[in-house]
């Protein structure tokens, strides 16, 4: 299969972007609003063209572990779900983290808490790039802000995962994987032999082929001595990690007076309310993170390096803007806007808040 | 014959499996885990399949089957097994998986994938221990706790109006579609300690020919928990829990066929 | 009439002393010492009566931690 230019939602183009990744395996369970990628998945049968196995698990539960078993093995696994689902998920995350293998997670957020609604929300920011689970780790979190980043964070998601042998998590929401744009499906790759994941992940579970010493993964170490070096040298990771990998996209931010910070669905509307501002003559930028862990500090600074104020676009209650904050050091003011509930603001409404939270302000 | 006559090497009728290795186990003096490790480590052996087998150990005294037997583990959260064994089997076809859960691990918290599993006929392997108790925690009530018996969070014996029923698991599991092999066996004598052992290599018989699921209940003693000696343990277990865990296959596909 | 000679060889350091194969034993070959003790403390297994053993191997089959290694020899 070569490249392809297809008009789709966001979760179709995330599910064929897998099985053009070479994906070995994905484990899924339906919940609104990302149930496509399962059922894409499921009528595309990669099982008979590049072998992928497909599966839709008992729970949320279950294809987390069933990731997490498909990740010890070296395989390239996925899971995808939404806010709810991976709630319960976080137990097997946490269990991967320490693990140290590599698996690519999605979750098309949903309003919470509870059952909340199945309307578009980032109230999952927090859970995404905190740690989420118990224990001290980070996951590589991606936020895809079109219908071709969710098939491109596919490739960059799995490639970071064995790159540092950690777990990255596409961190969409209702709105990307729901709309349907045009998106250049990448070229069939083909998957990795056992050959191949034997030379790449010596420390996978394959068995133990010509007699090789036994490769035993666990979470578990009761040495306190041996824990903790484990715990050093996932946070040694993740400095390299935070060095290398930090990606942000930055628009009109060197003359800006106001700098908009959002990501994902949001940057699409705050790049609306910039070009308003700016047709009414007014210097506003935008940054956009693109890793939201780990979180673009140095950008963000130089971006807000001449602002007079930021403004953080996200449709929570206030998360991102704490790591605003911290990455400028409260140095200037930063006001947040958003919408609740599985509400969307219109660019007017965000270019109303600019204007009474910062421009306008006495 | 002196002794030293008889100790030689080609006298040798038996000895540990290779596969079980030199560590010192945790077990309590007298624990079935021990008994069940060298079963599975000489079936592995007796198959030479250790190339190919990757176990799933458990939460639970289990936990850390994987210092014991000499092939690829991963360590499984708990309950979640099973659900661990279904993916690597599915993505590896040719590789030998087996889970090894307690009570607790396979019949409490891991009820759901433990029964949807079994149900899709992933050919995979569950060795389950049911002792009655949590062993690792301090002897707990276990799901499988028989009414009346004493555990540290039922002091005064598992009552049905505040605990409920214990649970017999390996009955429902062979009502499932997918399993092809369900039986339930002991340790506590030489002769029920060769029953299992052929049970066990019926057992990855079954998950190389692609038969479905194969499920190895042992009824188990935990003399710790249990509070009684390894002997006596053994005695209340023939007295009590065969009771209520009767020994015997309880599904057999292969003798349908030969009908 | 074959005599069967056995004997078993207790790896004494991984013997927990816990009694099973003693119980098992159908000729009471085997006990554990009163006194004696292995590293971590344990009284552990030993042929008391060596000359009945027949390396039946039933005290090694029941035995938990694998500590048993039996031999046998039958005379014609």
């Amino acid at each position: 299969m070569n490249e392809e230019v297809k008009l789709m939602k966001g979760n179709d183009a995330l599910a064929m972007a897998a099985i053009r990744y070479g994906a070995d395996g994905y484990f899924g369970y339906p919940i609104t609003p990302q149930s496509e990628v399962l059922e894409c998945l499921e009528a595309e049968m990669p099982w008979e063209t590049t072998g992928m196995v497909v599966l839709q698990a008992e729970s949320e539960v279950a294809a987390i572990n069933m990731v997490y078993a498909g990740a010890c093995c070296g395989k390239a696994v996925m899971t995808s779900t939404s806010s709810p689902g991976f709630s319960l998920m976080q137990e097997g995350v946490s269990f991967m983290a320490a693990s140290e293998v590599p698996a690519l997670l999605v979750n098309v957020q949903r309003g919470g808490p509870g059952l909340g609604t199945i309307h578009p929300s980032q109230a999952d920011y927090f859970q995404a790039t905190k740690g989420g689970g118990h224990g001290d780790y980070h996951l590589i979190v991606l936020a895809p802000s079109s219908v071709q980043e969710m098939a491109d964070f596919v490739a960059l998601g799995w490639d970071l995962a064995f790159k540092y042998r950690c777990v990255s998590l596409i961190l969409s929401d209702g709105m990307i994987g729901q709309m349907m744009e045009k998106v250049v499906l990448p070229p069939q790759r083909p998957r990795r032999t056992e050959e191949e994941i034997r030379k790449q992940c010596p420390w996978a579970t394959l068995g133990r082929k010509g007699m090789r010493p036994n490769n035993i993964i666990t979470s578990l170490e009761l040495d306190d001595d041996k824990m903790e070096a484990n715990n050093l040298r996932f946070q040694a990771t993740y400095r390299e990690i935070e060095k290398n990998e930090t990606r942000c996209e930055l628009v009109n931010t060197d003359d800006c007076d106001y700098l908009i910070v959002a990501f994902g669905s949001q940057a699409r509307i705050a790049m609306k309310a910039m070009e308003l501002a700016r047709e009414q003559g007014l210097k506003v930028g935008l940054a956009r993170p693109i890793t939201l862990w780990p979180f673009p500090v140095e950008q963000i600074k130089k971006a807000a390096s001449n602002a007079k104020g930021l403004l953080v676009v996200e449709i929570n209650a206030g998360q991102m803007i704490e790591d605003v904050k911290l990455a400028i050091e409260s140095s200037k003011p930063v006001e947040h806007f958003g919408r609740l509930g599985g509400n969307v603001p219109t660019p007017d409404e965000v270019l109303e808040a600019l204007n009474d939270k910062l421009i306008n302000k006495k | 014959m002196e002794l030293k006559d008889i100790i030689q090497p080609q006298n040798r009728v038996y000895k540990k499996p290779a596969l079980l290795n030199g560590n010192h186990m945790h077990y309590c003096p007298g624990c079935s885990h021990g008994v069940v490790h060298k079963l599975v480590a000489e079936v592995i052996e007796d198959m030479g399949a250790a190339e190919y087998t990757i176990g799933v150990s458990p939460v639970g005294c289990a936990v850390f089957a994987y210092n014991y037997i000499d092939i690829d583990w991963v360590e499984a959260a708990h309950g979640r097994a099973t659900a661990m064994a279904t993916a690597i089997k599915r993505l590896s076809p040719d590789k030998m998986v087996f889970t090894y859960q307690g009570d607790g691990d396979f019949a409490a918290i891991g009820t759901c994938e433990s029964i949807h599993s079994c149900n899709r006929g992933e050919n995979i392997v569950i060795i389950f221990i049911n002792n009655a108790i949590y062993g690792m925690t301090g002897g707990q009530m276990a799901p499988t706790t028989l009414l009346g018996q004493k555990t540290s969070t039922c002091p005064y014996g598992r009552r049905v109006d505040l605990n409920g029923y214990p649970l017999s698991i390996t009955p429902l599991l062979a009502q499932l579609d997918g399993t092809c092999y369900v039986t339930r066996q002991s340790v506590h004598t030489p002769a029920s300690v060769r029953k299992t052992k052929a049970a066990i290599r019926k057992a990855f018989e079954n998950s190389m020919a692609g038969k479905g699921t194969s499920v190895v209940e042992i009824v188990s003693t935990c003399n710790s928990g249990w509070k009684m000696t390894p002997e006596n343990a053994n005695k209340w277990m023939e007295e009590n829990m065969f009771k209520k865990y009767p020994l015997g296959d309880l599904k057999n596909v292969d003798d349908k066929k030969e009908e | 009439m074959a005599k069967i000679n056995g004997a078993v060889v207790v790896d004494t350091e991984r013997c927990k002393g816990c009694n099973l194969c003693v119980v098992a034993c159908p000729l009471n070959v085997l006990d554990l010492q009163k006194k004696k003790v292995n590293n971590r403390g344990y009284h552990f297994a030993y042929m008391v009566e060596a000359e009945k053993c027949i390396g039946c191997q039933s005290c090694a089959l029941v035995c938990p931690d694998a500590c048993i290694e039996v031999y046998r020899v039958v005379e014609k």
